[in-house]
């Protein structure tokens, strides 16, 4: 499975196909979007992280000139309190109604409470002001632990805590509880020579996205309603939107706009179903963007979390047992990704006794959203810094601890499935052979840190449609939003089937009426499930431009060959045609070609990664400088290698800044007081040295070219990596999140 | 309603005449009243230099200036870069080394980079890194935006 095959097409780096565009300004992102009669909506927020709505009136905001409709949540069909499928798990409709409209409580400051549609944007902001709402005030709760205590404030009072199959009698935050184990943890623990147990702590981070959310809706006098938005998935919002209004899907198109970065945070909607609904009761077109601090506030960030891990090993440094406790603040409705830390956290290692109890518990903040490879960060935050300090009392180097205990095929993960090939041991080998990690590291306060990190990726559905055009090109139609250069990743896939350039496919992100059903793009999915989809349209072109040279020729199919572009005939007759030389003959032999491909593969293939940092400490500010940083990571097969490095370095510079600066800073009455760019201290490019990502190849053998998902696990290693490497500098553990000047100087005991 | 102005300004070399409200942002004015969507609003006050654009040879973030300031200027955006059948050296070196994902930050950065090259042809790797600290990328990390600066200063310098 590890030889080295001969591509011609993948693994080069061709200029990605939406390139000009992007670089003369010319693509058109989700707040571009402009129409004849466009009317401009803003949502009007809550101020109170916690209250009750006692009463909402728009009079005065209707009679505002300018102001053509304001809807509030009285305008949404009564939600029932039940379970929708939309296609990204399930969801409870009335919690996702109440986030778009609250109804009978606000549960975040920021949360929605009502929407103006104007003829300008500044006179709906205007008119959002002079809509008076009445709240009764409730005390907010905003720390997962006190979220979870007996007495705390209850968000909802028909939450009861789901352990294991059980409801609860009670009321809780807590909406659930798992546990994963295997084997036996006691055993595993009384094996060990040294035991570490440490408590963590992260706070709430935003995916950071650099383009706000924006929605325009319009509804046709036929009742066919349109939404042009920057998504992560078309068809998600197409699904989110039927249940929300409580409309047929068949009546709703979703034309994906160029996405300004999602991370995760654009597959939830917002602002879709508020734009729906304006230009449903104005009978116009309707444009509702948010603004930055609309983005803080009113969107999913990932959750603050609290992490304990316990982890014992032999002095031979055999890890014996390791035990997790995470409890995760989903935001004001359930849904923190607990279940994926669970499976990620001790992924790394074959351990043979492990428990894992996760707890989702809801508290006055936004409901949390995905933010790239959700639930995983925070979880190995925790284990790879008991790893590393397990490493360091039995004196063994970090990486050789990992490699004694590194994961392989067939080993089973705690909550159940059994590894397939997978990459762990070969991303540790690399890092430790490279030049970074041998080059000397002594000078005072610089230290040298290492971690690991997993995910599992996603497969679900894809469709590609593949139309041969008479020159030789191919048009290739797909329903993927392009974030970082997959119309290219993708193309490829097909080109390479085909025998043709990169350059000769023009690949097209379309409406969810113009292409086959296809899930978001996100779970470090698209390179591999659409990828894989526009693999199986091209071998449908293939076979059937092998029946037109066969009829060219006169000959069975069985006859003709395909390699390298060319077709040929293998009996009797001398006959040959390339590629390009049939599809100008497509007429003649029977009319136009067009290949489809639809997939819903389950061999995702997990991907690892093994991160290696250098940072100074100055001990007079706190500030934490990283002076390298290498990134080595399983691609299984990298299709454009630009495009990986860049999934590479661009997760572990995120990481980056969830380690040192990110994080929500509330006061107590639960307002977020950094709502802003500047306040929200995300790293720019003077914060960072060059990252050297580098590309591991193990191919998946899910995947007809080995492809595996690149997208999320170079976040999940950066922050242990880098607390590793603060301890190997100043021999202090920092165990919170961010690790900010102000926490190095309180740990270093300067203030 | 807030009576608006008539203002005239060059921009991308064209004289061009519009009609604003005093508290209309250049931004506003260019993606909302000219079209020229190639401006981003990622914060909408100063802080992450997607709607940078160069006004009398000086770079700013376009969301903090006035429309009606812009009387009688000059202003450079995205959209005057490329000759009609030649990209900029800036924005081939952007593409030459995938120096964008989602790209939204990208026009923003190339205008960053075009003032910075104007000024300084031959920018150290820390000079980028410092001129291009008032422009936020969440996608790439910078290296590659870090990288395809460098070759195009090593392009337009040679």
């Amino acid at each position: 499975m590890t030889e080295k095959k001969e591509y011609k097409v993948i693994g080069t780096r061709p200029i990605r196909h939406d390139g000009v565009d992007k670089v003369t300004g010319r693509a058109l992102y989700g707040a571009d979007f402009q129409m004849t009669g466009l009317l401009h909506g803003r949502v009007l927020r809550s101020p109170h992280a916690h209250a009750r709505i006692v009463s909402i009136d728009t009079s005065r905001a209707e009679a505002y000139p300018g102001v053509k409709g304001v809807a509030t949540a009285q305008d949404l069909p009564d939600a029932e309190d039940r379970i929708a499928d939309l296609g990204e798990g399930a969801v409870n409709l009335k919690y996702l109604c109440d986030n778009i409209l609250a109804s009978d409580k606000v549960l975040y400051k920021g949360h929605a409470v009502a929407a103006v549609a104007a003829t300008s944007p500044h006179i709906a902001e205007e008119a959002c002001t002079l809509i008076d709402v009445e709240y009764e005030v409730l005390p907010p709760v905003l720390e997962v632990r006190q979220a979870m205590e007996a007495d705390a404030p209850l968000l909802h009072e028909t939450l009861k805590t789901t352990s294991m199959g059980e409801t609860a009698d009670e009321p809780s935050n807590v909406a659930s509880h798992i546990q994963h184990q295997l084997g036996d943890p006691e055993k595993g623990f009384a094996e060990a020579d040294i035991v570490v147990e440490r408590d963590f702590v992260t706070g709430t981070v935003h995916q950071g996205y650099i383009e706000p959310h924006n929605a325009t809706a319009h509804f046709n006098q036929d009742g066919q309603l349109t939404i042009w938005c920057s998504t992560q998935g078309a068809f998600t919002v197409r699904e989110q939107v039927a249940e929300i209004l409580q409309y047929p899907i068949s009546k709703i198109k979703v034309v994906p706009m160029e996405i300004g970065g999602g991370f995760g945070g654009k597959i939830s909607v917002y602002i879709k179903p508020v734009a729906a609904l304006l230009a449903k009761k104005t009978g116009k077109p309707v444009k509702v963007l948010m603004n930055r601090a609309d983005v803080f506030e009113g969107t999913g960030p990932t959750p603050a979390s609290y992490v304990r891990v316990k982890m014992g090993a032999t002095k031979e440094g055999k890890i014996t047992a390791a035990e997790a406790y995470l409890a995760f603040e989903a935001g004001a409705y359930p849904g923190a990704p607990v279940g994926p830390g669970a499976m990620c956290i001790f992924a790394p290692y074959n351990i043979e006794n492990v428990i894992i109890d996760g707890y989702d518990v809801v508290v006055n903040k936004p409901k949390t959203a995905p933010y790239r490879a959700p639930g995983a960060p925070n979880a190995a935050f925790g284990s790879e810094s008991v790893v590393d300090e397990i490493a360091e009392k039995l004196g063994i180097d970090p990486l050789e601890i990992r490699l004694r205990n590194g994961a392989k095929e067939g080993d089973r993960r705690a909550d159940g499935p059994v590894h397939p090939r997978i990459g762990c041991i070969e991303t540790v080998e690399t890092a430790k052979a490279h030049p970074h990690y041998t080059a000397p590291n002594g000078q005072k306060h610089h230290g040298r840190g290492v971690a690991s990190g997993y995910w599992f990726n996603i497969g679900l559905e894809s469709s590609v449609t593949i139309n041969v055009n008479a020159d030789g090109t191919i048009n290739l139609i797909e329903g993927s939003t392009d974030i970082g250069g997959t119309r290219s990743s993708i193309a490829m896939q097909a080109a390479e089937v085909l025998g043709i350039p990169a350059e000769s496919v023009n690949p097209s992100v379309v409406d969810t009426n113009s292409v086959g059903y296809t899930a978001v793009t996100g779970g470090s999915r698209t390179t591999y499930a659409t990828g894989y989809a526009a693999y199986e349209a091209a071998q449908d072109v293939k076979r059937k431009m092998i029946a037109r040279a066969a009829k060219l020729w006169e000959v069975d199919e069985d006859n003709v060959q395909f390699a390298d572009g060319e077709f040929s005939c293998i009996n009797g007759k001398e006959e040959q045609i390339s590629f390009r030389d049939l599809c100008g003959r497509l007429g003649q032999t029977g009319g136009p070609v067009v290949g489809s491909g639809t997939v819903n593969p389950g061999g995702a293939g997990g991907a690892y990664a093994t991160h290696i940092v250098d940072v100074a400490v100055d001990e007079e500010t706190g500030k934490v400088e990283i002076l390298r940083y290498t990134a080595v990571q399983d691609a299984g097969r990298a299709i454009h290698p630009s495009y990986v490095e860049g999934q590479i370095q661009g997760g572990a510079v995120q990481g980056i800044g969830w380690a040192l600066n990110e994080e929500y800073i509330y006061n107590d009455e639960g307002t977020m007081t950094n709502a802003s760019f500047l306040d929200y201290r995300m790293p720019t490019c003077l914060d960072l040295p060059m990252i050297d990502a580098v590309i591991v190849e193990v191919p998946n053998p899910g995947h007809p070219y080995g492809v595996r998902g690149v997208g999320e696990v170079p976040i999940v290693p950066p922050m242990a990596a880098i607390a590793n490497a603060i301890y190997d500098a100043i021999g202090i553990r920092m165990t919170e999140l961010p690790m900010s000047p102000d926490r190095l100087l309180k740990a270093m005991g300067k203030i | 309603m807030a009576r608006k102005s008539h203002v005239q300004t060059t921009i991308n070399g064209e004289t061009v005449e519009f009609l604003c409200e005093s508290r209309q942002s250049l931004l506003e004015v260019l993606r909302d009243e000219l079209y020229l969507t190639g401006a981003k609003e990622g914060c909408n006050n100063g802080n992450c230099g997607a709607c940078s654009v160069i006004l009398d040879g000086r770079l700013v973030n376009s969301c903090l200036v006035l429309g009606v300031e812009t009387e009688g200027k000059s202003v450079e955006t995205i959209e005057g870069l490329a000759e009609p059948d030649k990209l900029h050296p800036i924005q081939d070196a952007f593409l030459e080394n995938a120096a964008l994902q989602c790209g939204i930050c990208t026009p923003g950065f190339i205008m960053s980079a075009k003032a910075l090259l104007d000024s300084n042809p031959n920018p150290t790797e820390h000079e980028i890194r410092y001129w291009l600290a008032g422009n936020l990328c969440r996608c790439t990390g910078y290296d590659k935006i870090v990288k395809a600066v460098m070759d195009a200063a090593k392009e337009t310098s040679a």
